[in-house]
């Protein structure tokens, strides 16, 4: 006979292991699930780390996703912190590439020094926009921003499906659906064989990381998302802040689509993200909204996603096996916050009753 | 047989590294009422949750007519004729008091309701309790709650019945007419435990008494032969003074600071919570409010804070306006409000935060420039740690781990430090023990000497009656009038707060 006890105290060293051995609790269980489709785990473990990171090529592509993957979970981790639950950064992501796009093709004979930083603001802005239609509607309304921005995704890769087959279809590529390349201008620069998205990334988590630590608005936003009753008492503008916190999210997404088209692709699709404003939830939340820790679970992510489209052809193994892996991750380590919290204990054979109650502690 | 109907001997029960009990014995005789008296956190609550199956105790033994028993689940309690009753109701609110009684019974709700309401009957009756069964719950006062969920135990067949802090959200009247219930039950073999740490309950209702001091079982006594001298030293675990001072301020102080006039407002669900209250507050006194709970005490506390919006009326704080205000404006007015509801991290604290952050909030918003000051607020916090005594390992800890009494200081110390005019303070010593609350007591006495008006909305009677100067009794929104502290009585106080006028009565 088992109960469930209350922990009282949790040494932080505690926890962190706890989450550390989830992981590879989680890793065990995939091994499992690997087994039973039939391959090798070890075999298949080995073939992500290698296609992730065994050479230059693999790298550079690994630090093209963690890229927009961090950028992504930033934006989502500003939401997130005010318990506002900004679930479009695919969306917003896709709008930020949209406005920089229409930037790079009319203006595109621009210098770059000018050119680059009017795709970012406009990247920032489109962005910013995209999301403050959930923050307008629940400020107003009071409708959940889980489901407007969950839906204003697939509003968004549905206008750009449109753009890339309608209105901007390029007239020179012969019959095929696909937005024009950016001319080189329009470029981000590469340095040290990356897009130089890479600094405007680490820019952001620094600034990110400073705005919480330190400044007025990252204290407010935090306060709200503990205690909006208190933030109100205490004389926030609740709603402003709201707004303000929400534009800075879907702002910062769309900077993440500027620098994917931009940067990487230099043109504009509706599979530009491949799903990183989703995974960016996870990531996001997996790394418990700490701006270092987001560079951190991004970056394994990145490898597991980088992986998982090389053991699709090395080992012909379906990608979606990084997919299952992402998920258990994140139910395992979901699962360890409860082992945080409480501990099972076994309870003496005499002692075992019928219906034991969860002790809810004193 | 034994002489005992229930015996806990040498329980012990810990929660990690906190022992909530330790070698705690407690036996109670047939037909006996008794009290357990104990400060907050002294291990009452765990104690009863034992005996009533919801803990299985890790050490002890529990008799029930002398022979050993284990309970694994509160329905093994139930069998066994314990019933508690919890100090928050729980009650479903649009069901009626029959189908409340019948939940969760075999059977439940498909018991015809007939033939149920006159076995229910049959038990009120044998008891002397006054129901009306068919009663929907929201339509009831508190006491009528009360007194459903005793017979919802006692319908179960408990013979051994628990209060927690049953009086708690009584009025005097009610007090009494709850304890004609004990009394009745008592002399038709019921045995009854009583939690409270109100001291003149315990010598008026019970027979005899275990004081509980730190998760221990001090001494058990025969009440008529003792006092509340030595109850409350077994209790506090040193001697204390019962006596609260009423601070005396000089007549030139007294100004009047806070006019409100006929302040009507309408609460979510369009009823008037608070109906043309009107009334004056001078600096330099303590207004009492008196009133059941629920009578307009919050929100005549947040309209004067600009959180909720009046529907007519007026606020007029040192000769200005201040009621289309919102709390940003009103905090830099000088009006500090230290509002404490019943969730005392609900409003005010930040409890996931450091004692500095929590310090800064309301500083936060008068601050120019993009960074956070917290130098200020650490200085501030240090101030505040050493002139209440709160009892922290540093400034930076997480106001959540604080005791219930040194959060309450972090709170009231952040009012104090920015030296308010008005002080509004609402239950400010729930929760705390007796020496916190002397504490709190001293503090508010300090500001008001200092020229402070602070209204206090409180819940106990005989705190109000020898702290404050003046006493507001609400009811349903209305002010029943403000009567002066040093003449009126609790009998007085107790019909105006079930909205009688104690003068009509009289005559």
């Amino acid at each position: 006979m088992f109960r469930i006890v209350k922990r009282q105290d949790m040494s932080s060293r505690y926890s962190s292991a706890l989450r550390i051995g989830s992981i590879f609790a989680a890793l065990l269980f995939t091994a499992l699930i690997i087994i039973l489709l039939g391959y090798n785990p070890i075999q298949v473990y080995f073939k992500i780390v290698e296609g992730s990171l065994f050479s230059k090529f693999r790298i550079t592509q690994t630090i093209h996703k963690m890229i927009p993957l961090i950028t992504l979970s930033l934006g989502c981790a500003v939401a997130f912190k005010m318990k506002f639950w900004n679930i479009g950064a695919e969306g917003q992501f896709y709008l930020g590439a949209l406005g920089a796009t229409y930037i790079a093709l009319n203006y595109g004979s621009l210098p770059p020094y000018i050119l680059l930083p009017i795709m970012f603001l406009a990247g920032f802005i489109c962005g910013a926009l995209w999301a403050l239609i959930s923050a307008l509607l629940r400020t107003a309304f009071g409708a959940s921003e889980t489901l407007v921005t969950l839906m204003l995704n697939y509003i968004a890769t549905n206008i750009i499906m449109y753009l890339q087959y309608g209105p901007w279809k390029d007239p020179a590529a012969r019959g095929f659906a696909k937005i024009a390349r950016f001319s080189p201008n329009a470029w981000l620069p590469t340095i040290f064989g990356v897009q130089s998205g890479w600094i405007i990334t680490v820019v952001l988590v620094i600034l990110i990381y400073f705005m919480f630590a330190k400044t007025r608005l990252g204290y407010q936003i935090q306060v709200i998302g503990e205690n909006t009753q208190t933030a109100r008492y205490a004389g926030m503008n609740v709603n402003k802040i709201l707004i303000i916190a929400v534009i800075l999210s879907g702002g910062i997404c769309g900077i993440a689509g500027m620098m994917q088209a931009s940067g990487v692709e230099h043109s504009l699709t509706y599979e530009l993200s491949a799903g990183l404003g989703f995974t960016a939830v996870i990531t996001a939340w997996l790394a418990r909204l700490d701006p270092l820790s987001i560079v951190v679970v991004s970056t394994l992510f990145s490898i597991l996603l980088q992986g998982g489209t090389y053991i699709q052809t090395a080992l012909q193994v379906p990608s979606s096996i990084a997919g299952i892996i992402q998920g258990v991750i994140l139910f395992f380590v979901l699962a360890s916050d409860f082992f945080v919290n409480y501990k099972i204990i076994r309870v003496k054979k005499e002692n075992a009753g019928t219906a034991v109650p969860v002790s809810k502690g004193e | 047989m034994s002489k005992y109907d229930i015996e806990l001997i040498n329980i012990s029960k810990s929660f990690g590294i906190v022992k909530a009990n330790s070698e705690i014995s407690l036996s109670i005789a047939p037909g006996e009422i008794h009290a357990l008296l104990g400060e907050n956190g002294s291990g009452k609550s765990t104690l009863m949750n034992i005996l009533s199956g919801i803990y299985t105790p890790d050490e002890g033994i529990i008799k029930l007519d002398g022979n050993e028993v284990k309970f694994n689940s509160p329905s093994d309690s139930i069998a066994a004729g314990i019933g508690m009753v919890h100090q928050h109701f729980k009650l479903v609110d649009v069901m009626s008091a029959t189908e409340n009684i019948l939940l969760g019974l075999p059977g439940g709700l498909f018991i015809k309701p007939k033939k149920a309401a006159k076995s229910i009957k049959a038990v009120a009756d044998k008891y002397g309790l006054k129901i009306d069964l068919s009663k929907k719950v929201y339509e009831m006062s508190v006491s009528e709650k009360q007194t459903v969920e005793i017979m919802k135990v006692l319908y179960r067949g408990a013979r051994i019945l628990i209060l927690d802090e049953p009086t708690a959200v009584l009025t005097p009247q009610e007090i009494v007419s709850l304890f004609g219930i004990l009394r009745n039950m008592k002399s038709s073999g019921c045995s009854i435990i009583i939690i409270t740490h109100k001291l003149n309950e315990v010598m008026e209702i019970s027979d005899r008494v275990t004081v509980l001091h730190k998760g221990r079982s001090i001494k058990t006594l025969v009440t008529s032969e003792t006092d509340m001298t030595e109850l409350t030293t077994l209790m506090v675990g040193k001697p204390i003074s019962l006596e609260i001072k009423r601070a005396e301020v000089d007549s030139e102080l007294k100004k009047p600071i806070l006019q409100v006039t006929d302040l009507t407002v309408h609460n979510i669900d369009k009823r008037e919570a608070l109906d043309g209250m009107s009334f004056t507050l001078n600096s330099g006194e303590i207004l009492g409010v008196a009133g059941i709970a629920g009578s307009g005490q919050k929100e005549l506390c947040e309209t004067i804070a600009g959180l909720q919006r009046a529907s007519s009326g007026d606020v007029i704080y040192k000769g200005q306006s201040i009621i289309k205000m919102n709390p940003r404006d009103i905090i830099k007015k000088g009006i500090t409000m230290s509002f404490i509801p019943e969730d005392r991290l609900g409003m005010g604290l930040v409890a996931g935060m450091s004692i500095i952050d929590n310090v800064i909030l309301k500083k936060v918003q008068m601050q120019k420039g993009i960074i956070v000051d917290r130098k200020v607020g650490k200085k501030a916090a240090e101030r505040i740690i050493k002139r209440f005594g709160i009892d922290t390992p540093s400034t930076h800890t997480i106001v959540r781990k604080l005791s219930g009494g040194n959060i309450q200081k972090v709170l009231l110390g952040r009012e104090i430090e920015m030296n308010p005019e008005l002080l509004i303070t609402a239950y400010p010593v729930r929760g705390l023990d007796i020496g916190a609350s002397y504490n709190i007591y001293d503090i508010l006495n300090e500001q008001k000497t200092k020229g402070v008006g602070i209204l206090f909305i409180g819940e106990d009677l005989d705190v109000l009656l020898s702290l404050c100067d003046r006493i507001m009794v609400i009811h349903s929104g209305k002010n029943m009038g403000i009567v002066d502290a040093k003449s009126t009585t609790k009998e007085k106080l107790g019909l105006m707060m079930l909205g009688q006028n104690p003068d009509d009565q009289a005559s």
